[in-house]
């Protein structure tokens, strides 16, 4: 016969098993949940094994053809490096995200600090309020806000800028190189809202005693600014950096697709990594190369973020992400 | 905050002046494309044909709205699919994240640390599109059901970080060891007691998540192909790529009141985007009260 006794020293064995049932309630709450990481995010992750195969979906199940399918190795790796959009795509990624950090940084920072110290608090609110919104809007509505104005035939810029000067209307959405300058732009008029709140934030929680202090040494708005407030935001304008630059091998697939409304011969500046593994997914239809894509994509972007948390530790360990 | 005390720490006059008129150049930037959208889309088709997209029309007209009310059944269909997915998504995504972070903040359950780091690490890795799309196509075979439209954003890991850290900071470990000794159980606690006290906490992430599911289109352009299940942003989506797509929407309901030549072409596709847009500026003076709120406390906690 089992007694409570011998069940629970049974139990006490095995620790986790133990604590499940004393606090089952608890347990239970967390079994939803559970669910979605289950599903949603640890089952793809051994789905990863189809990146060192050759997959091809055979009559039977998907699973069957998954057991099936021939072992390649690193040969869609070596497929991918070898074509010209392994470096096309990589090198679009990254210095696209550059591009956003710097200019966010360049941005964000002064609208917040002059947003500050403006006199009218309502009218700073209603800037703030204001340039806050493009935030709210999905990518594809930024999609038709784009192309109101680049639209080759009837965009407001053709029309009403480029031929009242004289100049010929500009076909926008086939020539790749004025989108190294419209997407930075359109990013940064999408988040410079949101960015400047997170600084004001951080400006709030500077000491005010400092800046009392400031006053009574005689030092100006300006030089408050450049000994105060720029050194006090640093460790919060370094740990967003560093975050940005753990996520710069993953790009904003909304803006790259959307914006550019997938056009194909803007590809040499404008395909990145998401866009290309979509891509190969939907239009292509090859699952290895875009599962072995998608993996390089996941793995240089899990290197860069411990190397972002491991550099943060070094220079003050009071803003480590984890 | 910088306020003018005694001291009269404040920028000179003329540098105030100027910041102004800086950031009225910048907050009319950030506007005018969404005032161009409506112009547009109140614009008379022909006078688009003759003058381009203008913030100064020369001849409105409401057809386009018209059109598309009257016109397209597709529309009322995809405004519903995105209601729907919007509010049962925001609820049930509210009740799974604070499930499961309120068990995360409870410290008498050991292997909470453990079950923190199985939440956080999918912020650090994760299998990619690819395999993602398969476990739901192949796997589960959900592919055109107004559940996969849902469950793929249940469980943002940074909401549920955001609720831990509110329910471990700001409900004290002594009201619920009182409720306790009081006999009530986990759910008891949870409903009667947790949800009641965090109603900032839960309306921000709520928040944010109507935000999400009303914007998303990207679960659509992965997994949705039925028009019976197409939510409104995808079907926007759906109109910019192409114009006949529009003339065939409208076909469908069998009764188009107008002919091809007739048909306001651009100036619906604009209209078409002023109402997806539509509910997001009447909510947005509420939403984003509550949005800097919770990004302040996001910005600086987390």
């Amino acid at each position: 016969m089992i007694t409570i006794s011998s069940l629970q020293s049974r139990l006490k064995s095995r620790p986790l098993l133990h604590e499940l049932i004393k606090n089952r309630t608890l347990f239970l709450m967390l079994v939803p949940g559970l669910v979605v990481l289950l599903l949603n995010n640890y089952l793809p992750m051994f789905g990863v094994v189809l990146a060192f195969k050759d997959f091809k979906m055979s009559s039977s199940s998907f699973i069957n053809s998954l057991f099936t399918s021939e072992w390649v190795g690193w040969e869609n790796f070596k497929f991918f490096m070898d074509s010209s959009y392994g470096f096309q795509i990589t090198r679009n990624t990254i210095l696209f995200n550059l591009l956003f950090i710097v200019l966010t940084l360049v941005t964000a920072v002064p609208a917040a600090i002059v947003l500050n110290e403006l006199k009218n608090r309502r009218l700073a609110k209603m800037y703030q309020t204001a340039m806050f919104f493009p935030q709210f809007l999905s990518w594809v509505v930024v999609a038709f806000l784009a192309f109101a104005f680049f639209s080759v035939d009837a965009g407001f810029i053709n029309r009403f800028i480029m031929n009242p000067l004289g100049f010929e209307s500009i076909q926008w959405y086939t020539h790749p190189e004025y989108w190294i300058f419209i997407l930075p732009l359109v990013s940064i008029w999408k988040s410079l809202g949101y960015n400047t709140i997170i600084y004001i934030a951080g400006i709030s929680n500077i000491d005010v005693e400092l800046y009392e202090a400031a006053v009574i040494d005689g030092a100006g708005k300006w030089k408050q600014t450049i000994s105060i407030t720029i050194p006090m935001l640093m460790p919060l304008m370094i740990i967003l950096t560093l975050l940005s630059l753990g996520r710069i091998f993953n790009a904003d697939f909304g803006l790259f697709y959307q914006v550019t409304q997938n056009s194909g011969t803007l590809y040499p500046v404008t395909l990145v990594i998401d866009t290309y593994v979509y891509n190969a997914l939907k239009v292509t239809g090859d699952t290895s190369m875009s599962t072995a894509v998608g993996l390089y994509q996941a793995v240089v972007g899990l290197v860069l973020v411990l190397t972002a948390n491991w550099v943060v530790k070094k220079i003050n360990s009071d803003h480590v992400l984890f | 905050m910088l306020h003018s005390g005694k001291m009269k720490n404040q920028i000179s006059s003329g540098a105030n002046a100027t910041f102004n008129l800086m950031f009225i150049v910048i907050v009319l930037l950030c506007i005018s494309p969404l005032i161009l959208v409506v112009m547009v889309s109140i614009t008379d088709e022909q006078t688009l044909g003759v003058n381009g997209y203008s913030f100064f029309p020369e001849k409105f007209s409401f057809l386009a709205y018209r059109y598309i009310l009257s016109d397209m059944n597709q529309i009322f269909q995809s405004y519903g699919v995105s209601l729907f997915v919007t509010i049962a998504g925001t609820l049930l995504s509210l009740l799974i994240i604070s499930l499961y972070a309120y068990t995360l903040s409870r410290k008498e359950f050991k292997y909470r640390n453990w079950f923190s780091f199985l939440v956080f690490f999918t912020m650090l890795f994760n299998g990619g599109l690819v395999p993602t799309f398969l476990v739901y196509t192949k796997l589960l075979g959900w592919s055109d059901t107004l559940w996969m439209l849902i469950f793929p954003s249940l469980m943002t890991p940074m909401y549920v970080i955001i609720m831990k850290t509110f329910f471990a900071t700001s409900i004290p470990d002594s009201l619920v060891e009182s409720a306790k000794i009081d006999g009530a159980g986990d759910f008891r606690i949870f409903f009667s007691i947790i949800i009641r006290l965090s109603t900032p906490a839960l309306a921000t992430i709520g928040l944010f998540n109507t935000l999400h599911y009303w914007n998303d289109w990207f679960t659509a352009l992965m997994y949705i192909t039925s028009d019976e299940l197409m939510p409104l942003q995808f079907l926007l989506f759906r109109v910019q790529s192409s114009l006949a797509y529009l003339i065939q929407i409208s076909a469908q309901t069998g009764q188009g009141s107008l002919s091809m030549a007739d048909l306001p072409g651009q100036s619906a596709q604009m209209a078409l985007c002023v109402i997806a847009i539509g509910p997001i500026i009447m909510a947005y003076p509420f939403f984003q009260k509550y949005i800097v709120k919770g990004l302040t406390i996001g910005a600086i906690k987390g």
